[in-house]
């Protein structure tokens, strides 16, 4: 009887595993260049600052996703601050756009980038970095030359975390992005169009192959992470 | 490999001996709760520095803003005309800009790292024209030639600590810093390492400054003592001068002895002993593979030498060395402590209270040094 019904990876599917690993791919890439010198900063400095700016990068932790998109979509609508800045700039509209989507997908991911890149600089310590210096390397040299291979696993643990939180994102991109095929409609926001038309059968084929896509990913995470046991950061004794 | 036949112990031309010397001067102040430094440290351009102290006493902080590894300290640091800091000024040379090498007590080599790609590490970031230190020479000196390629995990702590000076060398530093480069290791480790260090003093010449709290490493190595209490400095000056000071706690302790460099004058093979000459004295010890006239540093412990004030004629003690008081000082446990000069060479002699009373010990006495024992030193 389902001889005439479309395949259970159609177009439109297909659209949206696309459009879900641009965004979580643009997303990563941004995550790493944003995170990195605020997770440096968080691991490294003194001051009162500190305190109120890692709160803040981890409110996406536990605000609902409603909340960020709700103040996001204002700031970035015609009225908002960023929105007016944008078209006194001549660069179009960010809600329901696929660039807003990212610019949401970031401030919402932020927090998985930034906490264990945290972790790992704090973990490698001082030793390294003065070591380096004593041995004429400027304060740049030593961070791509001995901090970044040292905070590999850290690095690895964040691409991961700031990847797959960027696929499973739902609430924020329906608020930012709405329900738009090919330009915001991404997996999670067509398993729940396809769960509420009770279309079952298609929901269990995307809903299923995210759980064993994340499932991968976070095994891959695990494995190398044993293998490269000889950089984690209580490798690197210090006293 | 056999680097000895090709290379030659005659290649060490030293590395300070092709740079204007130059006396390091660090006057160091730093604040910090329940802990303040207010050093003023002249170092000699050569030979090994100790900084000496207990725990807590500064030591490690002075090496370390000399570094410019303390951000807070504040004072001025100069090697030569080469002036570090001087924060009068606001002058702070960062560290990467400093030509010194420093070996930290954790070693801190790079994990990711082979051996070979640490020791390059530094070397690399040199301009090659102020390079002046040879690999392979480095190489056979610390004796790593078979651990280049390995991983620091798969060595043992002092292997590391031999790699982490050949690393901090082949930045052709001007002074080599220390800082309790063998506190990590267990005793056989220690034994392993400290005779790289007795070399590396004797075949580069290169100012290194040693910091340490354990008397026996830096009766062995150092030519200067700085003596640090609670972030001050107690004395400074020549080891030999400094060990026969009878006023500094040094002295008081049970192992608490005099340093003197000696010459190897003459060998009694037939007896097994051998003839160290100094000053106007001589001491008989047991046979010391070295040709005649080598140094040969021995330290003279003030438990072990006692006074007569007759020649003893009859005794098996070998060793008399004719002396006069230069000092005596009485602790409240019965024991006095009495300061000889002999031709020149200052030792110490603990000696019971009782006894100095009986002979009646006083500045200017001559008497005879009875030394039973004399700790040859590596």
């Amino acid at each position: 009887m389902n001889e005439t019904v479309a395949p259970l990876i159609g177009a439109a599917e297909w659209s949206a595993i696309r459009l879900t690993l641009e965004l979580a791919t643009l997303t990563t890439a941004l995550l790493l260049l944003i995170g990195t010198p605020i997770a440096w900063w968080l691991a490294r400095t003194r001051s009162w600052l500190k305190a109120p700016i890692a709160a803040a990068v981890s409110l996406p932790i536990v605000l609902p996703p409603t909340v960020l998109g709700f103040y996001l979509l204002l700031l970035m609508g015609p009225q908002g601050a960023v929105g007016q800045a944008m078209r006194s700039l001549g660069l179009g509209t960010l809600p329901f756009t696929f660039r807003g989507l990212v610019i949401a997908s970031v401030v919402y991911s932020l927090p998985f980038v930034v906490q264990p890149l945290q972790a790992a600089f704090q973990g490698i310590g001082d030793g390294p970095t003065e070591a380096a210096a004593t041995l004429r390397a400027s304060p740049l040299d030593r961070f791509f030359s001995v901090v970044i291979p040292l905070a590999g696993p850290g690095f690895l643990a964040a691409t991961v975390l700031g990847f797959a939180h960027a696929v499973g994102e739902f609430g924020i991109v329906l608020m930012v992005g709405g329900n738009i095929p090919d330009k915001t409609r991404v997996l999670s926001v067509l398993i729940y169009n396809e769960v509420e038309a009770l279309d079952y059968e298609r929901a269990h084929v995307l809903a299923g192959g995210m759980v064993g896509f994340s499932f991968a990913v976070l095994l891959l995470m695990t494995l190398l992470g044993q293998r490269g046991s000889w950089m984690t950061p209580g490798a690197t004794a210090r006293g | 490999m056999d680097m000895n036949a090709t290379l030659g112990m005659s290649t060490y031309a030293g590395i300070a001996g092709r740079l204007p010397p130059g006396d390091i001067v660090a006057s160091l102040a730093l604040d910090w709760p329940g802990f303040s430094l207010a050093a003023d440290l002249r170092l000699p351009g050569a030979g090994v520095t100790a900084l000496f102290g207990p725990s807590g006493s500064g030591k490690t902080t002075c090496l370390r803003a000399i570094a410019g590894l303390e951000a807070n300290c504040r004072g001025r640091v100069a090697i030569g005309a080469e002036v570090w800091q001087d924060s009068a000024a606001r002058v702070f040379v960062p560290v990467h800009k400093r030509p010194l090498g420093m070996v930290f007590q954790d070693a801190r080599l790079f994990p990711h790292m082979s051996v070979r790609a640490n020791i390059d590490y530094g070397c690399k970031r040199v301009p090659a024209a102020e390079r002046r230190v040879n690999l392979a020479e480095v190489v056979e000196l610390l004796g790593i030639g078979h651990l280049l390629d390995r991983k620091p995990a798969r060595l043992s702590g002092g292997e590391k600590q031999r790699v982490a000076i050949a690393r901090a060398l082949m930045t052709s530093p001007r002074v080599l810093l220390l800082d309790e480069p063998l506190a990590a290791l267990d005793e056989a480790r220690k034994a392993e390492v400290l005779p790289y260090l007795v070399r590396l003093r004797d075949e580069m010449a290169l100012p290194m400054i040693y910091v340490s709290h354990a008397m026996h490493e830096v009766a062995q190595l150092a030519d200067h003592l700085v003596l640090l209490e609670r972030g001050r400095v107690l004395a400074s000056g020549p080891i030999g001068a400094i060990t026969a000071r009878a006023d500094l706690a040094l002295a008081q302790t049970e192992e608490g002895g005099v340093v003197v460099t000696t010459r190897l004058g003459l060998r009694d093979d037939g007896y097994g002993l051998s003839r160290l000459d100094f000053a106007s004295g001589a001491v008989w010890v047991a046979r010391i593979e070295r040709d005649v006239g080598a140094a040969v540093r021995i330290q003279i412990a003030a438990r072990d030498v006692s006074l007569a004030l007759d020649p003893p004629s009859r005794s098996s003690i070998q060793n008399v060395l004719p002396a006069t008081v230069v000092a005596r000082t009485d602790d409240e446990r019965g024991r006095s402590l009495v300061q000889l000069d002999v031709g020149g060479v200052r030792l110490l002699s603990r000696i019971t209270r009782r006894s100095a009373e009986q002979l009646a010990i006083a500045p200017g006495l001559a008497v005879h040094a009875q030394v039973k024992g004399v700790a040859v030193l590596g």
